[in-house]
């Protein structure tokens, strides 16, 4: 009973902000429901998971000329436009309003795999891009960190004060502070990298091109967190024993067999731990993307939570959103279960 | 008498004198302008300030929101059933509050503001629910000197630039090589300023957001022959690097111009008076280009309007009159640039009066201006604009990129049942 009462005041906060949003969003998702409207809602079934989700494939032979050549611009076949099999084609009403997601040449025909809401699956795609990345990249970047900062040396703890500081500072404040570090004029990188090549670097707008716009964002992204993460690698190298350390020594083992045969095994538990909590941060992008890009430049920097957000807030579209919130819930409880059968006690 | 009998005086005295104020009923109002212009938010303060002590019964308390969370603000807070007494609206924005019963008519007769500007007055079902203290307007900043160096002709109202002469004029000023661009878009402002600043060029192209004879698609108007040339000419002017595209840097925007970095600027009137003051009679306020369709500017800008929850609407009404006396439009006129909303205020103005600095922007908005959609569906459908122009601006096929905006636009309004048109 007592038990209960000292966890009550946690169980309620979670049962209001946690539970009851989440059931909620499952309920909504397969309704109408505007964020206001005098409008009443209605039940929709699976048409919100539909319009995210629908793909569909359609190949296209290359325009040929009356006599059956092709015609050619700029030595390259042309395709008739997509927007006629796409809008208002009674021959293909399963494609109608769907729009090109990727394509890629097949012989001499091209083929497009189409979508439905082809923003959404950007910021699929890029949400799992962006777990796949950081989480080695953030995890093993820390983990040298915490090797170097874990030394007896005089003064070591301002080192680790300084690795440990982006964490503290939110990540709003990151965000605008790269957004002049990344500025496509006289930002500090641009700038950096010109006086490196003695002015040979040409000016790169680093967020306003679609090849540089993810990216920049992945390596601030990885910054920002390293420092949280080389603390709890730090806090794990410190209760591996001495004296394991002491008879690697004696034994004439080398600094590397050392870390792959005490320091390593002695992690174990702090990596699942590392890994687990990068990929659930990383599943939740949302702050730089609303603070850097909006998603932009055209949707190479959309995320999940991101759209969640954005529908269900900016376009009134409360099903909307919570129809992708149900989506990554499910992606990120799979990958959960996973990890955990992955990293399970193995007796 | 004791010591603990003069306590007791002194506190039944104090709590006597302290009895009128606490009697005042609390009237919350909520504004945009947070981190913005200090001068706006000043002269709001002024004005509750000066109402609060003209009577006893009311007693208003501002919060402002920075302006780009300000509309998901009061999303969320209608939401929640949280909504303060009075809020700002932008005008566009005005009918979906309205139909989505966040706000209520306004509980005071339509001849008092018979004065005002048409622009200034947000009206939806065929009832008025905000009124303006001010109007806006937009120009194309120039500077005189610049112009006449390269050869360049000073377009007038009544002959505008063409899309030809306005193209060739930025290529010269390209060309010139002594500006980083010849046209600053404040592309940096990913709010309500795109629908506001850029929908008017597609209009005069003979495009628009929506269409409007029915409101119900926007197939064919966001889409048509007319929209696609538009977007066509858009994405050139980044291609061209003839402005600066959508990672622009806010700092960049704001002293680009001033410190001649720009060529010309296209912005409002509540941004006129530092250049004004810095280049003096070398600086021009030019009308928009004419881009087939005649020359187009946006109207409406913010304005004050009563929440649907609202308990207390006989004093939020009351602010509302009291705020939007003459001399307080002359105020926020005189303190930021804006369009007075009467003529009568208008006389009271250092730039306004005739022969003001300023007064060219009454004259643009009377010629060019020209409302956005007015339509609960707006909200949605400038998102969507917005991102069509973005993505047009960074590369995105026109035509593809103005079909999807079509299509989700029309989408919307089918998913609302056409919004109540």
């Amino acid at each position: 009973m007592a038990g209960w009462l000292m966890a009550g005041p946690s169980l309620a906060i979670l049962a209001i902000f946690l539970i009851l949003p989440f059931f909620l969003a499952f309920g909504l998702s397969f309704t109408n429901q505007r964020l206001i409207s005098p409008n009443p809602t209605e039940y929709v079934g699976m048409r919100n998971f539909e319009s995210l989700l629908g793909v569909g494939t359609l190949t296209l032979e290359p325009l040929r000329g009356e006599n059956g050549d092709l015609i050619l611009e700029d030595g390259a076949p042309t395709y008739p436009r997509l927007r006629g099999y796409t809008r208002n084609n009674p021959d293909y009403p399963h494609l109608n309003g769907m729009r090109e997601w990727i394509s890629w040449t097949w012989g001499e025909n091209r083929v497009y795999v189409l979508a439905s809401d082809v923003v959404f699956m950007r910021a699929l795609v890029n949400t799992f891009m962006f777990v796949l990345i950081v989480a080695p990249l953030q995890g093993a970047l820390a983990l040298g960190l915490a090797l170097l900062v874990n030394q007896k040396l005089k003064g070591i703890n301002a080192f680790r004060a300084i690795f440990f500081m982006p964490v503290v500072v939110s990540m709003v404040v990151v965000a605008l502070l790269w957004r002049f570090i990344y500025d496509g004029q006289n930002g500090l990188l641009n700038t950096l990298l010109a006086f490196l090549t003695f002015g040979g670097f040409k000016p790169v707008d680093w967020l306003g091109n679609t090849s540089t716009a993810f990216g920049a964002m992945i390596a601030m992204s990885i910054w920002q967190a390293v420092g949280f993460h080389m603390v709890i690698w730090l806090s794990g190298l410190q209760t591996i024993p001495e004296h394991l350390y002491e008879a690697a020594r004696i034994e004439g083992a080398s600094r590397w067999q050392t870390f792959v045969h005490v320091t390593w095994p002695g992690l174990r538990n702090t990596a699942v731990l590392v890994l687990i909590v990068i990929t659930m941060q990383a599943f939740a992008l949302f702050t730089q993307v609303d603070v850097m890009t909006n998603g932009g430049p055209i949707d190479s920097t959309q995320s999940l939570v991101y759209q969640a957000v954005q529908r269900g807030y900016g376009q009134q579209d409360i099903a909307g959103g919570s129809a992708i919130s149900v989506l990554l819930f499910l992606i990120v409880l799979s990958i959960s279960l996973i990890q955990r059968y992955l990293t399970r006690e193995r007796t | 008498m004791g010591r603990f009998a003069k306590l007791t005086g002194i506190l039944a005295l104090t709590t006597a004198l302290a009895g009128p104020a606490l009697a005042a009923t609390e009237l919350s109002m909520w504004y945009h302008g947070a981190g913005g212009d200090s001068a706006e938010r000043d002269t709001f303060a002024r004005i509750i300030k000066e109402f609060n002590e003209s009577q006893s019964d009311w007693e208003v308390k501002l919060q402002a929101f920075p302006q780009i969370a300000y509309n998901d603000a009061i999303t969320a807070a209608a939401v929640a059933g949280k909504l303060p007494d009075i809020i700002d609206v932008d005008g566009p924005i005005m009918p979906n509050w309205a139909w989505s019963k966040y706000m209520q008519p306004l509980p005071i007769p339509e001849e008092k503001f018979a004065k005002f500007l048409p622009g200034t007055l947000g009206h939806w079902d065929g009832k008025l629910y905000s009124v303006g203290l001010w109007d806006a307007a937009v120009a194309m900043y120039a500077r005189k000197s610049v112009l006449e160096e390269n050869g360049i002709r000073i377009p007038t109202l009544d002959k505008p630039w063409t899309l030809e002469e306005f193209d060739a004029a930025l290529v010269k000023l390209k060309d010139s090589g002594k500006f980083d661009y010849p046209l600053d878009l404040a592309m940096n402002d990913k709010g309500e300023w795109y629908p506001y600043a850029f929908s008017p060029f597609l209009q005069s192209f003979g495009g628009d957001i929506v269409d409007r004879s029915t409101y119900k698609t926007a197939e064919g108007a966001l889409n048509g022959e007319a929209a696609v040339k538009f977007g066509k000419w858009w994405q050139s002017l980044f291609e061209r690097k003839l402005a600066p595209g959508t990672s622009q840097d806010t700092a960049d925007h704001d002293t680009g111009f001033l410190e001649g970095k720009y060529a010309l600027q296209w912005n409002g009137n509540w941004a006129a008076l530092k250049p004004l003051d810095k280049f003096g009679d070398d600086m021009l306020f030019l009308p928009a280009p004419d881009f087939g369709h005649g020359p187009k500017i946006g109207a409406a800008s913010w304005q004050l309007g009563i929440s649907a929850s609202s308990e207390h609407a006989d004093g939020a009404a009351k602010f509302i009159e009291f705020a939007t006396q003459d001399k307080y439009l002359a105020a926020f006129s005189n303190a930021i640039g804006l369009i007075p909303a009467t003529a009568e205020a208008a006389q009271m103005t250092e730039n306004y009066k005739d022969g003001g600095k300023l007064a060219v922007f009454y004259d643009l908005s009377a010629k060019q201006a020209l409302v956005r959609p007015v339509t609960p569906g707006y909200v949605f459908a400038a998102k969507e604009f917005r991102k069509a122009l973005s993505d047009i601006a960074d590369g995105a096929d026109v035509q593809d990129t103005l079909d999807a905006a079509a299509d989700a636009i029309t989408a919307d309004i089918e998913k609302n049942s056409g919004y109540g048109h």
